[in-house]
């Protein structure tokens, strides 16, 4: 093989591929974000006595699920403009991040609020509280606790999925490491690079759910 | 003692020609009775008899829907609100303990006393506190459900419904979920509650509580009312030949 390794233009570019990490954790940190608030208020509705609602639930879900995501974040970035909202991709790229994940966060977090015993429910009850209190005081956290470790690999995944994003040039880790290799024509040494970057940074998200984990549900069960 | 035809005025809790189905099983046919203030009942009956049906309509766990459910002067109806007052007014202790497996035994006593009555989180801990010592088991108070005995947790869980402090507490099955050495500690404890005078319904088989506790026991069977009679007659004297045989089963072991 007389291919000649050359790392300089990856190792020039180092500064800009430390930014796009940076980038790339913004989105994903987010698009979690968003994705936790749109996968919880969706299993409320998913799960309300309203069949509109319970309806809208499904439809949303089997759409975002039934198409891929490139699809969804060319939509949102040319489907948005006409709707008025103009944004800069990255934005945007937040938005069908979380919209992604919130769809997948939905089933997820309906399975553990599926999991907790009825009697929780009847006793929140029977002590007087309203069912949206049950659900907020009682049911959310032992059901995310059961779903969590599902909930970290769908994150992960989203994690990873935000590299989509460079198609409508957000600022991130992907669309950083193409920039540098369309200058450079090193494309082994480039991507070689962004591999090892994109385990490091799965495995610091990794890091970061265990350590929430470890906090938030520190309460020992049976 | 008491009168098993108590009038309207008196009486805590009245049912009156109360119907339930699930689908098309009768799961409580035309059950009238009614509960005097400071009265403890013990509901007992074969499985399937409907008696934790009857005591989950009192506090609209479970709908009912036919005749009247009243509590403390308040008609169980379709209207959220007078679901909510029933609710305050009534505790209920579970077989399964049912205790928040994510928050302390502290923390289980004070959440609806906060949420749902609106307490200051320094009111709702000292009465907390209190209950917990009324039984005993005080010293508890910073650890997690999983971390105690099913005894305890019972215990706790009889507690946590005093800390709304209720009218009337209702109990279903609350030892029949325990290891027999545990048993003692829960049923000295809903004595206890007894002696003070706490108007009480309590579905068990535990005959020895119902002869040292009850004013009145209440047999049922498919879903009625079978028979109703202080301790004393109705063990020694069961009018039906249903109750003879249920007590023949659960006494000759």
């Amino acid at each position: 093989m007389d291919y000649q390794l050359d790392f300089t233009p990856v190792i020039d570019g180092l500064p800009d591929l430390l930014l796009g990490c940076l980038g790339t954790f913004l989105l994903a940190i987010c698009g979690m974000l968003l994705a936790i608030v749109i996968g919880i208020g969706g299993v409320i509705l998913r799960t309300s006595p309203y069949k509109a609602a319970r309806w809208a639930m499904i439809g949303f879900v089997e759409v975002i699920r039934n198409t891929p995501f490139l699809v969804q974040i060319f939509f949102l970035y040319f489907a948005l403009p006409l709707a008025g909202l103009r944004l800069d991709p990255t934005p945007t790229a937040i938005i069908a991040l979380g919209i992604n994940g919130g769809a997948y966060a939905i089933e997820i977090i309906r399975g553990g609020v599926q999991s907790i015993s009825k009697g929780q429910m009847e006793a929140g009850l029977a002590l007087g509280l309203h069912k949206a209190q049950v659900f907020r005081f009682i049911i959310l956290k032992p059901a995310l606790r059961a779903i969590f470790p599902s909930l970290t690999s769908q994150f992960v995944l989203l994690t990873l999925t935000s590299s989509v994003a460079s198609a409508i040039s957000a600022y991130e880790l992907t669309a950083v490491s193409q920039r540098i290799e369309s200058d450079s024509f090193r494309s082994f040494e480039v991507y070689f690079t962004v591999t090892a970057f994109y385990l490091v940074i799965s495995w610091l998200m990794m890091r970061l759910f265990a350590f929430f984990s470890a906090r938030y549900f520190a309460y020992p069960v049976k | 003692m008491t009168n098993p035809s108590a009038t309207q005025a008196d009486a805590m809790i009245t049912l009156t020609h109360v119907e339930k189905w699930y689908g098309a099983f009768k799961a409580l046919h035309d059950v009238t009775m009614s509960v005097h203030q400071g009265e403890k009942i013990v509901l007992c009956g074969p499985s399937g008899s409907g008696k934790s049906t009857l005591i989950r309509c009192i506090n609209s766990l479970e709908p009912h829907q036919k005749g009247e459910i009243r509590v403390d002067g308040i008609v169980l109806g379709p209207n959220a609100k007078a679901i909510d007052a029933i609710r305050r007014e009534v505790g209920m202790v579970f077989q399964q303990f049912n205790l928040f497996p994510h928050l302390t035994v502290l923390e289980n006593c004070m959440l609806a006393p906060m949420r749902a009555l609106g307490l200051a989180k320094s009111e709702a801990e000292s009465r907390a506190r209190a209950l917990l010592e009324r039984v005993k088991i005080a010293e508890q108070a910073a650890k997690y459900p999983a971390q105690l005995s099913g005894g305890q947790q019972q215990r706790v869980a009889i507690a946590r419904a005093l800390c709304m402090q209720p009218k009337v507490m209702l109990f279903d099955e609350p030892t029949s979920a325990l290891d027999p050495e545990m048993v003692k500690e829960v049923l000295d404890t809903m004595i206890g509650l007894a002696e003070d005078g706490m108007t009480m319904i309590c579905v068990t088989h535990e005959m020895g509580f119902a002869r040292q506790v009850a004013d009145r026991v209440i047999f049922m069977a498919d879903g009625a009312i079978v028979e109703q009679a202080p301790p004393a007659e109705f063990f020694s004297n069961p009018a039906h030949e249903r109750t003879r045989k249920f007590l023949g089963e659960i006494l000759n072991h």
